[in-house]
């Protein structure tokens, strides 16, 4: 027969072979967000914070909550505080690295419990269309109508301010906005052959959903949910702020410019510098999510 | 005419930026143009055809760059232009039509606007005067009603009205050279004929000479004088283009024209010859000729050493040739496969029937917009396909072939009539409600390579899901199923841990075939299989789908744009129109007189890979009516050139049975008869 046997080069699939694979893959990806400089300012950005939260406890200078009273005449950055003390004498640095265990995990996990919730919702609705769709769709529209501050105070005021109540805030209110992209890539993907060739092997709808759509939909979805980690860092941040944040004591970011943004005339550097880190690690979000788009539309 | 020559490109080399660094894909293309010539540049995908358009008019994007050579046009350097010059040049004295014309047109503006912006900016003529000039344009690219045409937008004209608004705007600034890239390839087969006939017309009137790029080696023959086949980004042979078709010297340039089913050829007879391998890569070259690791002539030493110069055919001064065994080679008559033609089980048991199919798509209700017209994409069709035998349904876009297709698989139930699969009633059932042992019968391939396979999953998941869901196996027990199974698609193993985004289109339809033959089918329904490949892949393709038909005794229900294709493969052929079955019957009998009007036009659109063919060439005047308004009478009594009066726009057209050969006409059997010739001369292979 003139028609030839195509060369593989890789070996036939065992379990072994699979793991180098997905590792290799893996490793291919990394190198791969290396190409796109703001992925790699944003991992960096974001990959410090990490590191410095973890790290809270053995190198902030000072316990959280502690008091400088001697520190009080001299507020501003000095060798023995190196960002200053806020109106308390407490030292802004350590409130600044503990602060950040927080919300480092309040972003992703509030993240990730949208993408599943709202990925569900637009894969319902998009897959199914109809009656489902449009109850789906008018329900996000209903949650996303609301002035979403005042929903959270609504919510955190009537369960109270807990890190658990923040993330279930947070993913209710940001599920219906992953519902729609997923939704709207939902609609497109249905129609793929190979949607039809699962159709036509009898799987069910949830399969169908799960296994042959919801993958194809990661790219736009994973730039989404690093985008959405940034706005919830924000959030979170408005949050402390308004004064719903965590419960005080303990460091928060936003609660820290709340305590001390009525000293900004004389002493800025008390509200600023919790501000900066929440920028910072917004701008390390974006960032990521402006490389992850790039390395997205070209391959 | 003057010495110099129009165009001129000498040593072109070109490449583009890749991760792994600089490639250069155009090693070195030399190849001149004179003024009013038509020069053809074929070849597979992946060639560098359109690599060489972009370079003309430097539009290669940030990836590419011309590392060498020149282009000289009208004496003028092209390479080290600037944008100024450039864009003096670009839609002024060269033009450019793409394959997409929904890409080169602007949906937002009007038709006639579009038209006037050329002349407008590049001459300087005021609005009235390129208005005029727009009318007359669109009156010469044959359009009905020029001054309605202007005032609409893109998505309101059909394909091939868009395409010939793209070649208007081409061609209103009087251009010097007129590239056209691929520009039938997405069209139907009549309205593709119409295009071809119209560029050589108006070639002869405008005097442009014209680059055309194509991969089908029909529409070359039809409009060009010359030809160039491009392998791997060099020119490997090039000549007139009658020497190039009635001899041509290059392995390559046979194995293009080998693997074309033409309109005489059919399974019987003997399998298609595709080109062993596929494309290698621009990327990487060897030192040798660059198509020595698919050519069967190859000689290790002469052929893989050094660089193959293009040298002049002996005692045909135009026709060069980059092969060093040119002279050796016997001289070339159409090749037919030495393989024995398959043996098929030809039985008369009916595995699929359809009676009385209408498929009817209810309009979604919408409130504040009023409701739409229900479109009949079926009406009341019958047809029957045997056990072992191919029934290929052909027919423009449109016509109803996919709904039947849709309907057979479950994607889609019928409105209306019975559909049954070896004997069980499958008209009414969705795939859902259809049990294991019928979604087991009958399985599909589809026609888009890209979206056959999912891009997340490897091809050995592909096809082992599909063996676990229509098989009932263990997912640890897969694994020698897919490999069988990948075997009998001619794929290594190893492709079974591939991503389908690591295989070529060729490949992927294979898989696809493998995963649809997970269950054994009764009946392989495939829908356009190979209308997205290139003809080297194709004949590959065709050749599997029949092997694996006569080894497992399946029937086949093949859909089709393509005539050549259907005349090979078929054994029961439906011609449709507009959700109707203009013709049916044996393959020998519909391909020959008398033809339905529609399957005679058919017929005779089809490009023949041959400059010396003179068909009778009936060409289809008005557009398909869509769906939403079948007439009263006959539905193609609106493009009907046998139309013999107000009874076709009446009176639906009776019935006329010949045996088991059928076709719906007023004008009775041994009248057609007798006007027509037969176009497919039966059993003829090359000349």
């Amino acid at each position: 027969m003139s028609t030839p046997i195509a060369a593989g080069t890789l070996s036939a699939s065992s379990p072994a072979a699979s793991r180098a694979r997905l590792v290799r893959r893996w490793r291919r990806r990394i190198a791969l967000l290396g190409e796109s400089t703001p992925a790699t300012v944003g991992i960096a950005i974001i990959l410090a914070w990490v590191v410095l939260a973890m790290l809270a406890p053995l190198i902030a200078p000072y316990a959280p909550n502690a008091n400088d009273v001697l520190a009080l005449a001299h507020t501003t950055p000095s060798r023995a505080h190196w960002l200053g003390t806020d109106h308390l004498g407490r030292d802004i640095l350590s409130r600044i690295l503990w602060g950040a265990r927080p919300v480092l995990v309040i972003a992703p996990l509030a993240v990730l419990g949208a993408a599943a919730l709202g990925s569900l919702l637009g894969l319902a609705a998009g897959y199914y269309g109809r009656w489902i769709d449009l109850v789906i769709t008018r329900a996000c529209d209903i949650v996303l109508s609301f002035p979403v501050i005042i929903l959270y105070m609504i919510i955190l005021a009537r369960f109270g301010s807990s890190a658990w109540n923040i993330i279930g805030v947070l993913t209710l209110t940001k599920a219906p906005i992953i519902a729609r992209i997923v939704r709207g890539m939902t609609l497109d993907l249905r129609e793929r052959e190979y949607v039809a060739a699962a159709k036509m092997r009898g799987e069910s709808p949830l399969y169908i959903m799960l296994v042959e759509i919801l993958p194809n939909a990661r790219g736009p979805l994973v730039v989404d949910m690093c985008l959405r980690t940034g706005y919830n860092v924000i959030i979170i941040g408005a949050l402390g702020f308004l004064g719903i944040g965590l419960p005080p004591p303990d460091p928060d970011w936003g609660g820290m410019v709340k305590d001390t943004y009525g000293m900004m005339m004389v002493w800025p550097h008390m509200a600023l510098f919790p501000c900066a880190a929440i920028s910072s690690l917004v701008v390390g979000f974006n960032l990521l999510a402006v490389g992850l788009r790039e390395l997205g539309l070209r391959d | 005419m003057t010495d110099a020559p129009l165009l001129d490109v000498r040593d072109l080399r070109v490449a583009y930026a890749t991760r792994g660094g600089e490639a250069v894909v155009i090693p070195s293309v030399s190849f001149q143009l004179n003024a009013g010539e038509a020069l053809g540049l074929v070849g597979e995908s992946g060639c560098g055809k359109s690599t060489i358009a972009l370079s003309i008019v430097r539009y290669l994007g940030r990836a590419g760059r011309i590392i060498g050579g020149s282009i000289r046009f009208e004496g003028r350097e092209l390479t080290s232009l600037d944008e100024t010059g450039l864009r003096a040049i670009r839609g002024r004295r060269i033009a450019m039509v793409y394959q997409d014309p929904m890409a080169s047109l602007n949906p937002v503006m009007t038709v006639g606007r579009q038209l006037m912006e050329a002349p407008m900016t590049h001459e300087g003529v005021s609005a009235s005067a390129a208005r005029a000039r727009a009318l007359a344009m669109l009156a010469e690219v044959k359009l009905a009603d020029p001054a309605a045409v202007m005032e609409r937008y893109p998505h309101q004209l059909s394909g091939g009205q868009q395409q010939r608004i793209v070649i208007a705007m081409a061609l209103i600034t009087g251009p010097a050279l007129l590239i056209m890239d691929e520009p039938t390839t997405g069209l139907d087969v009549t309205v593709e004929a119409a295009v071809l006939d119209l560029v050589r017309e108006l070639r002869s009137r405008h005097h442009s000479a014209i680059l055309f790029i194509s991969h089908n080696l029909g529409s070359v023959a039809r409009v060009c004088d010359r030809v160039a086949v491009m392998y791997r980004g060099e020119i490997v042979e090039d000549g007139p283009v009658r020497s190039i078709f009635a001899s041509p010297r290059h392995p390559y340039t046979r194995g293009l024209l080998d693997c074309l089913p033409t309109l005489g050829s059919d399974k019987h007879q003997a399998p298609l010859v595709p080109i062993a391998g596929q494309v290698e890569s621009s990327l990487t070259r060897p030192p040798g000729c660059g198509f020595a690791g698919r050519c069967a002539h190859a000689e290790i030493g002469r052929c893989t050493s050094y660089p193959i110069a293009s040298a002049t055919v002996r005692g045909e001064p135009e026709h060069h040739v980059a092969c060093v065994r040119a002279e050796e080679l016997r001289q070339w008559t159409r090749r037919c496969g030495t393989d024995v033609a398959h043996e098929f089980v030809a039985t008369t048991e009916t595995m699929v029937a359809i009676h009385h199919l209408t498929k009817i798509y209810e309009p979604r209700r919408r409130r504040f917009r009023g409701t739409r017209a229900a479109v009949r994409a079926v009406s009341d069709v019958d047809l029957t396909a045997a056990r072992g035998r191919t029934l290929a349904i052909v027919g423009e876009s449109g016509c109803g072939k996919s709904t039947i297709a849709k309907v057979l698989s479950g994607l889609e139930v019928a409105t209306a009539g019975r559909v049954t699969l070896d004997g069980v009633e499958v008209g009414a059932l969705a795939i859902d409600a259809r049990g294991p042992a019928l979604k087991r019968k009958l399985q599909m391939v589809f026609q888009n390579p890209d979206s056959t396979l999912n891009p997340s999953h490897t091809v050995g998941y592909a096809i082992g899901r599909a063996l676990r869901r229509l098989q009932g196996r263990a997912p640890g027990d897969v694994a020698g199923g897919v490999a069988r199974l990948l075997e009998v698609v001619k794929l290594s193993p190893a492709m079974a841990a591939r991503m389908p985004r690591h295989l070529s289109g060729g490949e992927k339809q294979r898989a696809a075939i493998a995963r649809a033959l997970a269950g054994d089918p009764a009946v392989i329904v495939a829908d356009e299989p190979v209308s997205a490949l290139d003809v080297s892949v194709q004949a590959a393709i065709v050749n599997l789908l029949t092997e694996i038909q006569a080894a497992r005794g399946a029937t086949l229900v093949f859909i089709s744009h393509d005539l050549a294709v259907v005349r090979y493969l078929a054994d029961t052929v439906a011609v449709m129109y507009l959700g109707t079955v203009a013709e049916v019957g044996p393959v020998e009998r519909v391909f020959a007189p008398p033809y339905h009007p529609y399957t005679e036009a058919l017929l005779s659109a089809v490009p023949v890979p041959d400059p010396d063919h003179v068909g009778a060439r009936i060409l289809l005047e008005g557009r398909v009516s869509g769906a939403g308004e079948i007439p009263r009478g006959c539905p193609f009594a609106t493009r009907c050139p046998r139309r013999v009066g107000a009874v076709c726009d009446e009176t639906p057209p009776p019935v006329q049975h010949f045996g088991d050969h059928r076709l719906a006409c007023h004008i009775p059997g041994a009248e057609l008869a007798r006007l027509q010739t037969a176009l497919v001369e039966p059993r003829s292979i090359g000349r």
